[in-house]
């Protein structure tokens, strides 16, 4: 299921790509286009994290992982390169587990 | 826009931003691969997503959703939910590269934010398709190689809990996030979102959370006005 799911989605990015090159722009540009493609990336990032972070599948959670996140965003406004806050969030939730 | 050839030092100068962008980008492949890995994906499954999916927002999302125990249909409809932006960037960079057959069919694949940023400003086709493929390919290369490192640096720790790589995940989706978050309405855009997703949680299959938010995106765009007027030229 999961080299399906590989499979399926680069096929899709690929054709969404090839699309943008080949389509008439007129076709696509039109102002509500445009901005519920501004929008999605926003809205499903932001589900992403939330589900990733506090949830674990079926129910709510709260862990390490929510100490991790709170870590990527003072990593954030201190403004580090995404690999210090990727593995300084991890580098945080992982020192909590082995100490509480 | 022309077809003047490029002057030597315009054309050293966008490679060399070019290559800054693509080693600098290249890298977060370090990450991917590590943290697709710790999702449960193999090093196999990990490298292929990164040589075929190519842009790292979807791979993140996929791995993401199947970290979370949702279906792997579900990752892959979110993933390519976050690939629609490639065709909008492909709209404005179509008439700039101006390419036909094969070269667009091969060009296409490399299509992501950054080789998109470091052509869509230049002046002329020679100076874009420079910038293009210089960032695209740079990236590609190193993108692939770092996913591979650090999937195979993943898969040899053992538990990934316990080395926080599952918070890994979270920080990532946020630090892909953060640029976007600068206006009022996208900070909404994002809180709603997340609130529909945490909501749906205990109600759907696992993944489907995810793309009940992007009904956010939809409800955001028919409910607000154009803003982009403000920033076009």
């Amino acid at each position: 299921m999961i080299w399906a799911a590989i499979i399926a989605t680069g096929v899709g990015c690929y054709l969404l790509k090839l699309a943008g090159l080949s389509v008439p722009p007129r076709v696509l540009e039109r102002p509500l286009v445009e901005r519920v493609a501004d929008y999605i990336p926003v809205a499903l990032l932001a589900a992403l994290i939330a589900v990733q972070v506090f949830s674990d599948g079926h129910s709510l959670s709260i862990d390490a992982r929510a100490l991790g996140l709170g870590v990527a965003v003072v990593l954030l406004l201190l403004r580090a390169p995404f690999l210090v806050v990727v593995f300084g969030a991890a580098l945080v939730a992982a020192l909590f587990r082995l100490l509480f | 826009m022309t077809d003047a050839p490029l002057d030597p030092r315009e054309r050293s100068s966008i490679i060399r931003d070019s290559l800054g962008v693509g080693v600098a980008t290249g890298a977060y492949g370090v990450g991917f691969g590590a943290v697709s890995v710790a999702s449960g994906l193999s090093v196999a499954q990990t490298c292929a997503l990164s040589f075929l999916v190519f842009t790292g927002a979807s791979q993140f999302a996929l791995v993401g959703v199947i970290a979370a125990g949702g279906a792997p249909i579900s990752g892959a409809l979110t993933a390519m939910l976050l690939g629609t932006r490639n065709t909008l960037y492909g709209l404005r960079l179509a008439p700039l590269l101006a390419w036909r057959g094969w070269r667009r069919v091969l060009g296409a694949h490399v299509l992501i934010d950054e080789s998109t940023a470091m052509s869509v400003t230049r002046d002329t086709t020679a100076a874009a398709r420079l910038g293009f493929l210089t960032t695209g390919v740079s990236i590609f290369v190193l993108w692939n190689l770092a996913t591979l490192a650090g999937a195979v640096a993943g898969n040899a720790i053992g538990d990934p809990r316990t080395y926080g790589l599952d918070a890994a995940v979270g920080a990532a989706f946020l630090a892909l996030l953060w640029p976007r978050l600068k206006g009022r309405r996208n900070q909404l855009i994002a809180a709603a979102a997340a609130v529909v997703a945490l909501a749906t949680v205990p109600l759907v299959p696992a993944g489907v959370p995810v793309l009940a938010a992007a009904a956010v995106a939809l409800l955001a765009g028919v409910l607000t006005k154009d803003e982009l007027q403000e920033s076009a030229p």
